[in-house]
Protein backbone atom coordinates (compact mmCIF):
# COMPACT_ATOMS: atom_id res chain seq x y z
CA UNK A 1 0.00 0.00 0.00
CA UNK A 2 1.29 3.07 -1.17
CA UNK A 3 2.14 5.53 1.81
CA UNK A 4 1.20 8.82 2.14
CA UNK A 5 4.03 10.94 4.41
CA UNK A 6 1.28 12.40 5.85
CA UNK A 7 -0.91 8.88 6.76
CA UNK A 8 2.30 8.24 8.96
CA UNK A 9 1.94 12.10 11.36
CA UNK A 10 0.83 11.08 14.51
CA UNK A 11 -1.78 13.60 16.67
CA UNK A 12 -0.18 14.29 19.96
CA UNK A 13 -3.07 13.88 22.29
CA UNK A 14 -2.93 15.43 25.97
CA UNK A 15 -5.03 13.77 28.73
CA UNK A 16 -4.27 14.88 32.09
CA UNK A 17 -7.38 15.27 34.23
CA UNK A 18 -9.72 14.32 37.03
CA UNK A 19 -13.33 13.92 36.79
CA UNK A 20 -15.71 12.60 39.75
CA UNK A 21 -19.28 11.57 39.02
CA UNK A 22 -21.09 10.61 42.27
CA UNK A 23 -19.13 8.04 43.99
CA UNK A 24 -17.30 7.58 40.41
CA UNK A 25 -13.82 8.90 40.12
CA UNK A 26 -11.67 9.02 36.70
CA UNK A 27 -8.21 9.66 36.62
CA UNK A 28 -6.07 10.31 33.24
CA UNK A 29 -2.25 11.16 33.00
CA UNK A 30 -1.31 10.58 29.74
CA UNK A 31 0.18 11.80 26.44
CA UNK A 32 0.84 10.13 23.87
CA UNK A 33 1.04 10.70 20.02
CA UNK A 34 -1.06 8.47 17.62
CA UNK A 35 -3.51 8.45 14.64
CA UNK A 36 -5.99 6.71 16.63
CA UNK A 37 -6.59 5.61 20.01
CA UNK A 38 -8.65 2.72 21.15
CA UNK A 39 -10.23 3.41 25.14
CA UNK A 40 -10.62 0.10 25.90
CA UNK A 41 -12.31 -1.46 29.29
CA UNK A 42 -15.49 -2.91 30.63
CA UNK A 43 -18.97 -1.03 30.84
CA UNK A 44 -19.12 0.80 33.41
CA UNK A 45 -14.82 2.09 33.45
CA UNK A 46 -15.28 5.61 32.72
CA UNK A 47 -14.15 5.45 28.39
CA UNK A 48 -17.77 7.56 27.44
CA UNK A 49 -16.58 10.08 30.37
CA UNK A 50 -13.41 10.17 28.67
CA UNK A 51 -14.72 10.91 25.14
CA UNK A 52 -17.62 13.40 27.00
CA UNK A 53 -14.53 15.58 28.45
CA UNK A 54 -12.96 15.96 25.22
CA UNK A 55 -16.32 17.11 23.94
CA UNK A 56 -16.76 19.45 26.70
CA UNK A 57 -19.84 18.08 27.57
CA UNK A 58 -18.60 17.03 30.76
CA UNK A 59 -16.07 19.25 32.92
CA UNK A 60 -13.07 17.83 34.69
CA UNK A 61 -12.75 18.93 38.27
CA UNK A 62 -9.40 19.44 37.08
CA UNK A 63 -6.22 19.17 34.72
CA UNK A 64 -5.62 19.74 30.93
CA UNK A 65 -6.97 18.07 27.32
CA UNK A 66 -5.06 19.31 24.47
CA UNK A 67 -4.92 17.59 20.92
CA UNK A 68 -2.09 18.50 18.96
CA UNK A 69 -1.33 21.58 20.76
CA UNK A 70 -4.53 23.25 20.60
CA UNK A 71 -5.78 23.30 24.47
CA UNK A 72 -9.48 22.70 24.71
CA UNK A 73 -9.55 22.59 28.22
CA UNK A 74 -6.90 23.63 31.41
CA UNK A 75 -7.95 24.63 34.91
CA UNK A 76 -4.47 26.68 35.36
CA UNK A 77 -5.13 28.76 32.94
CA UNK A 78 -8.73 28.91 33.60
CA UNK A 79 -9.51 27.87 29.52
CA UNK A 80 -12.44 26.04 28.53
CA UNK A 81 -13.01 26.10 25.05
CA UNK A 82 -17.25 26.18 24.61
CA UNK A 83 -18.48 22.92 22.66
CA UNK A 84 -19.21 24.51 19.72
CA UNK A 85 -15.34 25.69 19.17
CA UNK A 86 -13.95 22.28 20.02
CA UNK A 87 -14.27 21.15 16.42
CA UNK A 88 -14.84 17.43 17.56
CA UNK A 89 -16.91 14.95 15.40
CA UNK A 90 -18.57 13.64 18.60
CA UNK A 91 -20.55 10.01 17.53
CA UNK A 92 -22.39 8.82 20.64
CA UNK A 93 -23.11 5.05 20.77
CA UNK A 94 -27.32 5.61 20.84
CA UNK A 95 -26.05 8.17 17.28
CA UNK A 96 -28.36 10.50 18.14
CA UNK A 97 -29.24 11.48 14.37
CA UNK A 98 -31.76 14.23 14.71
CA UNK A 99 -35.55 12.50 14.48
CA UNK A 100 -37.11 15.57 12.68
CA UNK A 101 -34.58 16.03 10.05
CA UNK A 102 -34.24 13.74 6.93
CA UNK A 103 -30.51 12.19 6.51
CA UNK A 104 -29.38 14.57 4.26
CA UNK A 105 -30.32 17.45 6.49
CA UNK A 106 -28.58 15.74 9.25
CA UNK A 107 -25.34 15.08 7.52
CA UNK A 108 -25.29 18.49 6.06
CA UNK A 109 -26.43 20.32 9.85
CA UNK A 110 -23.08 21.40 10.59
CA UNK A 111 -23.15 24.13 7.60
CA UNK A 112 -20.87 26.85 7.47
CA UNK A 113 -18.21 24.83 9.75
CA UNK A 114 -15.49 23.60 7.62
CA UNK A 115 -12.37 24.89 8.26
CA UNK A 116 -11.28 21.90 10.12
CA UNK A 117 -8.24 20.07 8.75
CA UNK A 118 -10.00 18.95 6.53
CA UNK A 119 -12.87 19.99 3.61
CA UNK A 120 -15.35 17.05 3.49
CA UNK A 121 -18.18 17.07 1.20
CA UNK A 122 -20.89 15.34 0.96
CA UNK A 123 -20.21 13.47 -2.48
CA UNK A 124 -16.74 12.22 -0.80
CA UNK A 125 -18.86 11.27 2.20
CA UNK A 126 -20.84 9.64 -0.57
CA UNK A 127 -18.42 7.47 -2.08
CA UNK A 128 -16.75 6.73 1.81
CA UNK A 129 -19.69 5.51 3.46
CA UNK A 130 -22.08 4.35 0.82
CA UNK A 131 -25.30 6.76 1.34
CA UNK A 132 -25.90 8.00 -2.27
CA UNK A 133 -29.27 5.57 -1.62
CA UNK A 134 -30.03 7.12 1.68
CA UNK A 135 -30.02 10.81 1.21
CA UNK A 136 -33.73 11.30 0.94
CA UNK A 137 -34.89 8.87 3.86
CA UNK A 138 -36.13 9.98 7.41
CA UNK A 139 -33.84 8.38 10.11
CA UNK A 140 -36.43 6.70 11.21
CA UNK A 141 -36.23 3.95 9.16
CA UNK A 142 -32.85 3.02 8.93
CA UNK A 143 -30.71 0.25 10.32
CA UNK A 144 -28.51 -0.27 13.41
CA UNK A 145 -25.30 0.44 10.66
CA UNK A 146 -27.00 3.17 8.66
CA UNK A 147 -27.46 4.98 11.62
CA UNK A 148 -24.28 4.57 11.86
CA UNK A 149 -22.73 5.72 8.66
CA UNK A 150 -25.31 8.59 8.89
CA UNK A 151 -23.87 9.74 11.92
CA UNK A 152 -20.40 9.14 10.90
CA UNK A 153 -21.23 11.41 7.91
CA UNK A 154 -22.56 14.41 10.17
CA UNK A 155 -19.45 14.53 11.98
CA UNK A 156 -17.32 14.25 9.40
CA UNK A 157 -18.90 17.31 7.13
CA UNK A 158 -18.08 19.59 10.18
CA UNK A 159 -14.22 19.24 9.70
CA UNK A 160 -13.34 17.63 12.82
CA UNK A 161 -9.70 18.02 14.11
CA UNK A 162 -10.89 14.58 15.64
CA UNK A 163 -13.26 12.19 15.42
CA UNK A 164 -14.58 10.78 18.82
CA UNK A 165 -16.57 7.09 18.34
CA UNK A 166 -18.57 5.43 21.41
CA UNK A 167 -18.79 1.83 20.63
CA UNK A 168 -19.20 2.37 16.82
CA UNK A 169 -19.39 -1.15 15.95
CA UNK A 170 -22.14 -2.31 18.79
CA UNK A 171 -25.55 -1.59 16.67
CA UNK A 172 -24.00 -2.75 13.58
CA UNK A 173 -24.72 -6.23 12.68
CA UNK A 174 -21.89 -8.74 12.12
CA UNK A 175 -22.00 -8.94 8.14
CA UNK A 176 -21.68 -4.75 7.90
CA UNK A 177 -18.87 -4.21 10.73
CA UNK A 178 -15.99 -5.15 8.34
CA UNK A 179 -17.40 -2.01 6.23
CA UNK A 180 -17.92 0.16 8.86
CA UNK A 181 -14.34 -0.34 10.20
CA UNK A 182 -13.03 -0.24 6.46
CA UNK A 183 -14.40 3.42 6.40
CA UNK A 184 -13.26 4.19 9.85
CA UNK A 185 -9.45 3.09 8.71
CA UNK A 186 -10.23 5.35 5.58
CA UNK A 187 -10.94 8.12 7.45
CA UNK A 188 -8.24 7.33 9.46
CA UNK A 189 -5.86 7.49 7.11
CA UNK A 190 -6.99 9.51 3.90
CA UNK A 191 -8.97 12.41 4.98
CA UNK A 192 -6.08 11.97 8.01
CA UNK A 193 -8.35 12.49 11.11
CA UNK A 194 -7.53 11.21 14.08
CA UNK A 195 -10.00 8.81 15.95
CA UNK A 196 -10.41 7.87 19.75
CA UNK A 197 -12.51 5.04 19.65
CA UNK A 198 -14.42 3.20 22.66
CA UNK A 199 -14.34 -0.16 22.58
CA UNK A 200 -14.80 -3.36 24.89
CA UNK A 201 -13.61 -5.71 21.73
CA UNK A 202 -9.48 -6.08 22.06
CA UNK A 203 -10.29 -7.09 18.48
CA UNK A 204 -11.70 -3.84 17.19
CA UNK A 205 -8.84 -2.02 19.25
CA UNK A 206 -6.22 -3.72 17.32
CA UNK A 207 -7.58 -3.23 14.21
CA UNK A 208 -8.42 0.54 14.34
CA UNK A 209 -5.77 1.29 16.71
CA UNK A 210 -2.20 2.57 16.99
CA UNK A 211 -2.13 3.32 20.82
CA UNK A 212 -4.10 1.78 23.46
CA UNK A 213 -5.97 2.42 26.80
CA UNK A 214 -6.75 0.26 29.36
CA UNK A 215 -9.53 1.60 31.80
CA UNK A 216 -10.70 -0.23 34.57
CA UNK A 217 -13.30 1.82 36.97
CA UNK A 218 -11.48 4.81 35.97
CA UNK A 219 -8.45 4.23 36.39
CA UNK A 220 -5.67 3.56 33.62
CA UNK A 221 -4.22 0.16 34.11
CA UNK A 222 -2.01 0.25 31.15
CA UNK A 223 -1.19 2.18 27.92
CA UNK A 224 0.90 1.93 24.64
CA UNK A 225 0.98 0.19 21.93
CA UNK A 226 -2.01 -1.82 20.91
CA UNK A 227 0.21 -5.28 20.95
CA UNK A 228 1.61 -4.81 24.47
CA UNK A 229 -1.36 -3.76 26.62
CA UNK A 230 -4.34 -5.66 25.19
CA UNK A 231 -5.54 -8.74 26.13
CA UNK B 1 -77.62 32.33 9.99
CA UNK B 2 -78.77 35.78 11.33
CA UNK B 3 -75.94 38.08 10.45
CA UNK B 4 -75.73 39.36 14.03
CA UNK B 5 -74.96 35.79 14.76
CA UNK B 6 -72.68 35.79 11.92
CA UNK B 7 -70.48 38.59 13.02
CA UNK B 8 -70.22 37.38 16.47
CA UNK B 9 -69.07 33.78 15.49
CA UNK B 10 -66.60 35.66 12.76
CA UNK B 11 -65.60 38.17 15.28
CA UNK B 12 -64.89 35.61 18.26
CA UNK B 13 -62.53 33.70 15.94
CA UNK B 14 -60.98 35.96 14.82
CA UNK B 15 -60.11 37.81 18.41
CA UNK B 16 -59.23 34.25 19.76
CA UNK B 17 -56.81 33.72 16.30
CA UNK B 18 -54.88 37.33 17.64
CA UNK B 19 -55.16 36.26 20.94
CA UNK B 20 -53.27 32.84 20.22
CA UNK B 21 -50.73 34.73 18.26
CA UNK B 22 -50.20 37.61 21.34
CA UNK B 23 -49.74 34.64 23.53
CA UNK B 24 -47.31 32.61 21.47
CA UNK B 25 -44.27 34.37 22.18
CA UNK B 26 -44.12 34.77 25.54
CA UNK B 27 -45.82 31.63 25.84
CA UNK B 28 -42.55 29.94 24.25
CA UNK B 29 -40.34 31.51 26.36
CA UNK B 30 -41.70 31.42 29.57
CA UNK B 31 -42.35 27.44 28.58
CA UNK B 32 -38.80 27.47 27.46
CA UNK B 33 -37.56 29.19 30.63
CA UNK B 34 -39.64 26.97 33.64
CA UNK B 35 -38.67 23.72 31.57
CA UNK B 36 -34.78 24.52 31.62
CA UNK B 37 -33.77 26.48 34.45
CA UNK B 38 -33.59 27.02 37.86
CA UNK B 39 -33.71 30.67 39.07
CA UNK B 40 -34.74 32.74 41.62
CA UNK B 41 -38.78 32.92 42.18
CA UNK B 42 -39.42 30.35 39.96
CA UNK B 43 -42.07 29.33 41.80
CA UNK B 44 -44.03 32.58 41.75
CA UNK B 45 -42.93 32.86 37.90
CA UNK B 46 -44.87 29.20 37.99
CA UNK B 47 -47.78 29.99 40.10
CA UNK B 48 -48.02 33.43 38.54
CA UNK B 49 -48.57 31.93 34.71
CA UNK B 50 -51.30 29.08 36.45
CA UNK B 51 -52.91 31.68 38.45
CA UNK B 52 -55.51 33.12 35.72
CA UNK B 53 -56.79 29.02 35.48
CA UNK B 54 -57.47 29.01 39.19
CA UNK B 55 -58.81 32.86 39.93
CA UNK B 56 -62.36 33.83 38.76
CA UNK B 57 -62.27 34.82 35.42
CA UNK B 58 -64.52 38.10 36.65
CA UNK B 59 -61.30 38.91 39.10
CA UNK B 60 -58.65 38.50 36.33
CA UNK B 61 -61.11 40.49 34.59
CA UNK B 62 -60.79 43.06 37.17
CA UNK B 63 -57.14 43.24 37.59
CA UNK B 64 -56.91 43.37 33.84
CA UNK B 65 -59.41 46.46 34.47
CA UNK B 66 -56.98 47.84 36.70
CA UNK B 67 -54.16 47.86 34.80
CA UNK B 68 -55.22 48.84 31.71
CA UNK B 69 -58.16 51.30 32.71
CA UNK B 70 -57.04 55.09 31.85
CA UNK B 71 -55.56 55.64 35.43
CA UNK B 72 -53.85 52.13 35.86
CA UNK B 73 -49.91 51.90 35.60
CA UNK B 74 -50.24 50.12 31.90
CA UNK B 75 -53.40 52.69 30.58
CA UNK B 76 -51.65 55.67 31.96
CA UNK B 77 -48.30 54.85 29.54
CA UNK B 78 -50.67 54.07 26.57
CA UNK B 79 -52.84 57.37 27.19
CA UNK B 80 -50.29 59.73 25.79
CA UNK B 81 -50.12 57.47 22.55
CA UNK B 82 -53.44 57.22 21.70
CA UNK B 83 -53.98 54.02 22.71
CA UNK B 84 -57.52 52.80 24.55
CA UNK B 85 -57.69 49.57 25.83
CA UNK B 86 -60.73 49.11 27.87
CA UNK B 87 -64.00 48.44 25.91
CA UNK B 88 -61.78 47.70 22.75
CA UNK B 89 -61.82 44.90 20.62
CA UNK B 90 -57.77 45.24 21.72
CA UNK B 91 -59.34 44.50 25.39
CA UNK B 92 -61.24 41.38 24.10
CA UNK B 93 -57.93 40.03 22.56
CA UNK B 94 -56.22 40.63 26.13
CA UNK B 95 -58.57 39.45 27.99
CA UNK B 96 -58.61 35.58 25.90
CA UNK B 97 -54.59 36.02 25.65
CA UNK B 98 -54.32 36.24 29.58
CA UNK B 99 -56.86 33.60 30.02
CA UNK B 100 -55.31 31.41 27.45
CA UNK B 101 -51.64 31.51 28.14
CA UNK B 102 -51.98 28.90 31.29
CA UNK B 103 -52.53 26.36 28.99
CA UNK B 104 -50.11 26.86 26.68
CA UNK B 105 -47.11 27.47 29.04
CA UNK B 106 -48.24 23.69 30.39
CA UNK B 107 -48.35 22.07 27.37
CA UNK B 108 -45.07 23.62 25.61
CA UNK B 109 -43.10 23.41 29.42
CA UNK B 110 -44.00 19.40 28.95
CA UNK B 111 -42.62 19.39 25.27
CA UNK B 112 -39.72 21.40 26.56
CA UNK B 113 -39.15 18.38 28.90
CA UNK B 114 -39.53 15.98 26.98
CA UNK B 115 -36.84 17.47 24.39
CA UNK B 116 -33.48 15.26 25.26
CA UNK B 117 -31.10 17.20 26.38
CA UNK B 118 -28.53 15.51 24.23
CA UNK B 119 -29.77 16.34 20.92
CA UNK B 120 -29.17 20.07 21.69
CA UNK B 121 -25.32 19.03 22.64
CA UNK B 122 -25.29 17.03 19.64
CA UNK B 123 -25.74 20.60 18.10
CA UNK B 124 -23.53 22.12 19.91
CA UNK B 125 -20.78 19.81 18.77
CA UNK B 126 -21.40 20.38 15.45
CA UNK B 127 -20.95 23.86 16.08
CA UNK B 128 -24.42 25.37 16.17
CA UNK B 129 -24.72 28.34 18.46
CA UNK B 130 -27.40 28.65 21.04
CA UNK B 131 -29.77 30.76 19.25
CA UNK B 132 -29.46 27.91 16.18
CA UNK B 133 -29.58 25.20 18.28
CA UNK B 134 -33.15 26.18 19.58
CA UNK B 135 -34.47 26.80 16.33
CA UNK B 136 -33.47 23.81 14.27
CA UNK B 137 -33.58 21.32 17.44
CA UNK B 138 -35.12 22.31 20.43
CA UNK B 139 -38.16 23.97 18.90
CA UNK B 140 -38.86 21.34 16.45
CA UNK B 141 -38.97 18.40 18.42
CA UNK B 142 -41.17 20.29 20.92
CA UNK B 143 -43.39 21.27 18.41
CA UNK B 144 -45.84 19.16 18.83
CA UNK B 145 -47.01 20.36 21.94
CA UNK B 146 -46.40 23.74 21.46
CA UNK B 147 -49.10 23.48 18.69
CA UNK B 148 -51.54 21.48 20.85
CA UNK B 149 -51.01 24.11 23.45
CA UNK B 150 -51.48 26.91 21.44
CA UNK B 151 -55.17 25.35 20.06
CA UNK B 152 -55.95 24.83 23.98
CA UNK B 153 -55.08 28.38 24.30
CA UNK B 154 -57.21 29.20 21.25
CA UNK B 155 -59.74 26.94 22.77
CA UNK B 156 -60.10 28.55 26.05
CA UNK B 157 -59.67 32.06 24.25
CA UNK B 158 -63.14 31.28 21.97
CA UNK B 159 -65.36 30.13 25.32
CA UNK B 160 -63.73 33.38 27.38
CA UNK B 161 -66.57 34.61 29.09
CA UNK B 162 -65.93 36.68 32.48
CA UNK B 163 -62.65 38.48 32.10
CA UNK B 164 -64.07 39.87 28.91
CA UNK B 165 -67.40 40.91 29.90
CA UNK B 166 -65.64 43.04 32.72
CA UNK B 167 -62.59 44.19 30.58
CA UNK B 168 -64.42 44.71 27.13
CA UNK B 169 -68.39 44.89 27.95
CA UNK B 170 -71.15 43.31 25.23
CA UNK B 171 -70.59 46.28 22.80
CA UNK B 172 -72.86 44.84 19.65
CA UNK B 173 -70.43 44.83 16.63
CA UNK B 174 -67.79 45.56 18.42
CA UNK B 175 -66.98 43.61 21.42
CA UNK B 176 -69.68 41.13 22.06
CA UNK B 177 -68.09 37.81 21.78
CA UNK B 178 -70.11 34.30 21.58
CA UNK B 179 -69.63 33.45 25.48
CA UNK B 180 -70.58 37.07 26.03
CA UNK B 181 -73.47 36.76 23.55
CA UNK B 182 -75.19 33.76 24.80
CA UNK B 183 -75.29 35.88 27.53
CA UNK B 184 -76.85 38.92 26.62
CA UNK B 185 -79.54 37.29 24.37
CA UNK B 186 -80.63 34.74 27.05
CA UNK B 187 -80.56 37.41 29.88
CA UNK B 188 -82.70 39.64 26.78
CA UNK B 189 -84.90 36.63 26.34
CA UNK B 190 -83.65 36.39 22.90
CA UNK B 191 -83.52 32.35 23.12
CA UNK B 192 -82.90 31.69 19.10
CA UNK B 193 -80.06 33.70 19.13
CA UNK B 194 -78.80 32.63 21.95
CA UNK B 195 -79.15 28.91 20.43
CA UNK B 196 -77.69 29.73 17.74
CA UNK B 197 -74.47 30.89 18.99
CA UNK B 198 -74.66 28.07 21.34
CA UNK B 199 -74.28 25.63 18.36
CA UNK B 200 -71.43 27.56 16.96
CA UNK B 201 -70.18 27.60 20.42
CA UNK B 202 -69.98 24.04 20.74
CA UNK B 203 -68.89 22.79 17.21
CA UNK B 204 -65.48 25.00 17.00
CA UNK B 205 -64.64 24.45 20.55
CA UNK B 206 -65.25 20.39 19.46
CA UNK B 207 -63.17 20.75 16.47
CA UNK B 208 -60.36 22.52 18.04
CA UNK B 209 -59.76 19.99 20.94
CA UNK B 210 -60.59 16.82 18.87
CA UNK B 211 -57.61 18.67 17.06
CA UNK B 212 -55.61 19.26 20.15
CA UNK B 213 -55.73 15.89 21.63
CA UNK B 214 -54.30 14.37 18.22
CA UNK B 215 -51.64 16.40 18.04
CA UNK B 216 -50.63 15.88 22.09
CA UNK B 217 -51.06 11.79 21.48
CA UNK B 218 -50.25 10.31 18.11
CA UNK B 219 -46.23 10.27 18.20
Amino acid sequence: MPTDRHATEATEFELRFSLTQGSFQIATDLAAAARAIALFGPSGSGKTSILEAIAGLRTPQQGRIAIDRRVLFDTETRTSVPVRDRHVGYVPQDVLLFPHLNVRKNITYAQGRRQGRQDVDVPDLDELLGLTSLMDRRVAGLSGGERQRVALARALYSGPDVLLLDEPLAAVDLARRRLVLDALIAIRDRLRIPLVYVTHSPDEARAIADYAIVLDEGKVVAAGPPADVLP
Amino acid sequence: MHSEVLTIALFTTAAALAATVVMLPPGIALAWLLARYRFRGKAVVETLASLPLVMPPVATGLLLLWLVGRRGPVGRLLEPLGIEIVFTPAAVVLAMAIMGLPLLVRTARAGFEQVTRRYEQMAETLGARPWRVFRTVTLPLASRNILAGALLGFTRALGEFGATIVVAGSIPGRTRTLAVGIYTYTETGQDARAAALLVVSVALAFASVLVANRLAHVD
